[in-house]
């Protein structure tokens, strides 16, 4: 009889297991925080700062999300991935979203199974270079070992802008944003290639960032965005608002310093709606009514978390450029609040 | 149905009480559960693929794969399709276990024979190297070696210079490569003649010397004839063969082969690893022969080195050859480490690259297990097959 129970209790276990999801947003309110797809490290957008804690540009994407859901920026766990692993976690349910730098491509969206919520950040790849070669195009490249990340776009992007320019290359592929550097550090390769966010964090950490340059060439569009699994509109749609209410409360000027104020005296319906003072927004997600005032309280507005993570101020040293909002004349705009 | 058997027998001994009758039942039921379980596990999964939208099918391997890979045994570009890029890491694979499993036989007997050295130092250099390679990390010793080749090799303007015809720098090693002109088949055969009749000589010179007694100096005549004839053909069909040299031209070396850092970092750790394994083998393999064979052998006047090698290694193998298998077996699964230094093996390729750049997961993974699986078995049939012939055929 032992056997027979044992059995019995294996195939009890495994219907369970197949119908435990619900929707995404009830599985993490149960569990009590988010799970968060990062990278494994790329400075200003996600990378544990001195205190262990991770902090980065789209480490705030993530925690925007977990201040809506509980109202707490602390209450998520940081899942490092890499550029390998990043989808097959995601299509697993391992973690519940993703914000790494990824590109929205058609295959992403549509053959992955993946639902893009947003672009948080604009970008283009592009190729960095020891000054000492005296390369000042990328048109000039031809011969190249060429550092990259294996399973990305940019592996692509790199392929057919060579072939395009009837230009050779030998491909050095490493699967970690810190082995390449490492590599590209002790010259394994002439060049590196990625997004151009990106080389912009990496030169900070090289051993000497004043010795290398990126090209002005950017060779492709690659809008990043957080993403999360095609079918859970719901859970989609509090990401997507998430990031919207980042970018929707710099249009309007509300920043974590100004937000009480705003709540309180504000005339501006569209404020109004967003701190949740008119209407009942915030329920119609499955959300508390002022979830949209505790992300700005305690994360920022974009333009808050740009400057705090890699903006001018900082070792990262990105303008704003395209990333600008689009009365500024940049391309960032966010669907109305209401 | 085993209730029915039941009811059908309740006139005599109940069968319920029958141990084979229950034995049976119970492996019948094992079965079926074990059938509805794979059934589960895949009706479960097709639903999941489906339900979030991702494609299956083999479709995508005549697709292009667009990625450029840095070292590869075959003609590859970006156009080329998955299939393609699939053969490459199939093959690199092979490439990487092949040279890894010679290597680290050559210098693991070799260290298992240092190891028994009456010679103080040559015993103890032997144990410290056995010791320290198999109680390291296998990971931690790519890693090494490859962060060791990277930062210890010369940068590419101060590469070594041999003859300026092989170079070595942090970016590999360049060497000049072959280019096969007319009539150099003519050698590859007068190559194969001369092996074939090698082995042919060996049997001869095997029979006349148990039938005489009278010893022939079969590894003379063989290296005669294996450079010999081959160098023959060569002079003969006019020497069909030139080579084309590596030359620093714009931002690398162009021209010529090269093998790449990460290939001679994962050997350097695949071959130290398993060969100090190796050594404990042929050490316990030569130690399980008793000593007083060691001695007949001496007072029948046979000198050391003979005795080693006609009394001592055969009867040793009997006991190397089935963990040696093992050794063979973990160094070809093993190189999936190389994924951790960019080495375009199976599993950096195939199920890193290719399946993030496909998401086809299952199928990437599938094929990946199916090619490991067939490798390994490969190993193990043909080390099966060398073990029948050297055991003890007993009378």
């Amino acid at each position: 009889m032992r056997y027979t129970s044992l059995c019995a209790a294996g195939f009890a276990a495994m219907f369970v297991a197949g119908t435990a999801s619900a929707g995404t947003l009830d599985d993490v309110k149960a569990r009590g925080e988010l799970i968060c797809g990062v990278t494994t490290g790329l400075a200003g957008f996600a990378a544990p700062d001195d205190k262990g804690e991770w902090a980065g540009f789209d480490v705030d994407v993530c925690r925007a999300v977990a201040t809506g859901v509980f109202g707490d920026p602390k209450k998520v766990k940081f899942v490092p991935t890499t550029g390998k692993s990043r989808f097959p976690a995601l299509q697993s349910g391992e973690v519940d979203m993703l914000a790494r730098n990824t590109t929205w491509t058609f295959d992403r969206d549509v053959k992955l199974g993946f639902e893009f919520t947003g672009i948080n950040f604009y970008d283009g790849q592009g190729f960095m270079v020891r000054k000492d070669l005296g390369v000042k195009s990328a048109y000039e490249l031809d011969g190249a070992s060429v550092c990259v990340t294996t399973g990305s776009t940019t592996e692509l992007n790199l392929g057919d802008f060579f072939r395009a320019n009837n230009m050779s290359y030998t491909p050095v592929v490493y699967e970690k944003a810190d082995e390449i550097r490492t590599a590209y550090d002790a010259n394994r390769c002439d060049v590196y290639t990625t997004d151009r966010s990106g080389l912009a964090a990496q030169r900070s950490e090289l051993s000497n960032p004043d010795d290398h340059v990126v090209l002005p060439e950017v060779i492709s569009k690659e809008p990043l965005g957080p993403l999360v699994q095609h079918g859970d509109h719901q859970w989609g749609d509090v990401v997507r608002w998430s990031l919207n209410v980042m970018i929707i409360a710099e249009e309007l000027g509300v920043t974590s310093q100004n937000v009480d104020d705003m709540r309180a005296s504000s005339k501006n319906p569209e404020i109004r709606r967003l701190l949740g003072v008119e209407g009942e927004y915030g329920p119609r997600l499955g959300l508390a009514n002022d979830w949209a005032y505790n992300i700005i309280k305690t994360v920022g507005n974009y333009a808050e978390s740009y400057e705090r993570n890699v903006g001018p101020n900082t070792p990262i040293g990105l303008e704003r450029g395209v990333n600008a909002l689009w009365t500024d004349g940049g391309i960032l705009y966010a669907p109305p609040f209401r | 149905m085993a209730v029915a058997d039941v009811s059908q027998s309740s006139a005599k001994v109940n069968w319920l009480y029958d141990a084979r009758v229950r034995a049976v039942f119970y492996q019948i039921l094992t079965i079926v559960l074990f059938v509805l379980f794979v059934v589960w596990l895949g009706s479960n999964t097709a639903q999941n693929l489906e339900d979030r939208g991702i494609a299956t099918g083999f479709g995508f391997l005549d697709q292009p794969a667009g990625f450029g890979v840095p070292f590869s045994l075959i003609d590859y570009s970006e156009t080329s399709p998955y299939w393609d890029a699939f053969v490459l890491s199939v093959l690199n694979t092979l490439f990487i276990s092949f040279i890894g499993i010679v290597l680290a036989t050559v210098i693991g007997f070799i260290f298992g024979v240092m190891r028994l050295s009456s010679n103080w130092i040559i015993s103890k250099f032997a144990a410290i190297y056995l010791e320290t390679a198999r109680n390291v990390p296998l990971l931690l010793q790519i890693l090494f070696w490859y962060f060791g080749v990277l930062t210890a090799l010369p940068q590419l303007r101060q590469s070594i210079n041999i003859g300026d015809s092989i170079f070595l720098n942090n970016r590999g090693l360049y060497m000049p490569s072959p280019i096969y002109g007319p009539g150099f088949e003519f050698v590859v055969i007068a190559f194969l003649v001369a092996v074939i009749g090698v082995i042919m000589i060996r049997r001869w010179a095997a029979k006349r010397q148990e039938a005489t007694g009278e010893q022939f100096p079969v590894f003379w005549t063989a290296l005669g004839l294996i450079l010999g004839l081959p160098l023959l053909a060569f002079a003969v069909t006019g020497f069909p063969l030139s080579w084309e040299y590596p030359a620093l031209k714009g931002f690398n070396f162009r021209g010529g082969a090269v093998l790449i850092p990460e290939f001679m970092a994962l050997l350097a750790a695949l071959t130290l690893y398993t060969a100090a394994f190796i050594g404990e083998i042929v050490r316990a393999g030569i130690m399980a022969v008793s000593h007083g064979q060691t001695e007949a052998a001496y007072a029948l006047g046979i000198r050391p080195g003979t005795t080693m090698r006609l009394v001592i290694i055969p009867q040793a193998l009997r006991v190397i050859v089935p963990p040696l298998t093992s050794q063979y077996l973990n160094l070809t699964k093993n190189s999936s480490l190389a994924a951790a230094i960019g080495y375009p093996e199976l599993v950096a390729v195939w199920s890193g690259t290719v399946l993030n750049q496909t998401g086809q997961a299952i199928e990437c993974i599938l094929m990946t297990m199916l090619v490991y699986l067939t490798i390994s078995l490969s190993i193990s049939v043909f080390m099966n097959w060398y073990n029948r012939r050297i055991a003890l055929v007993e009378r």
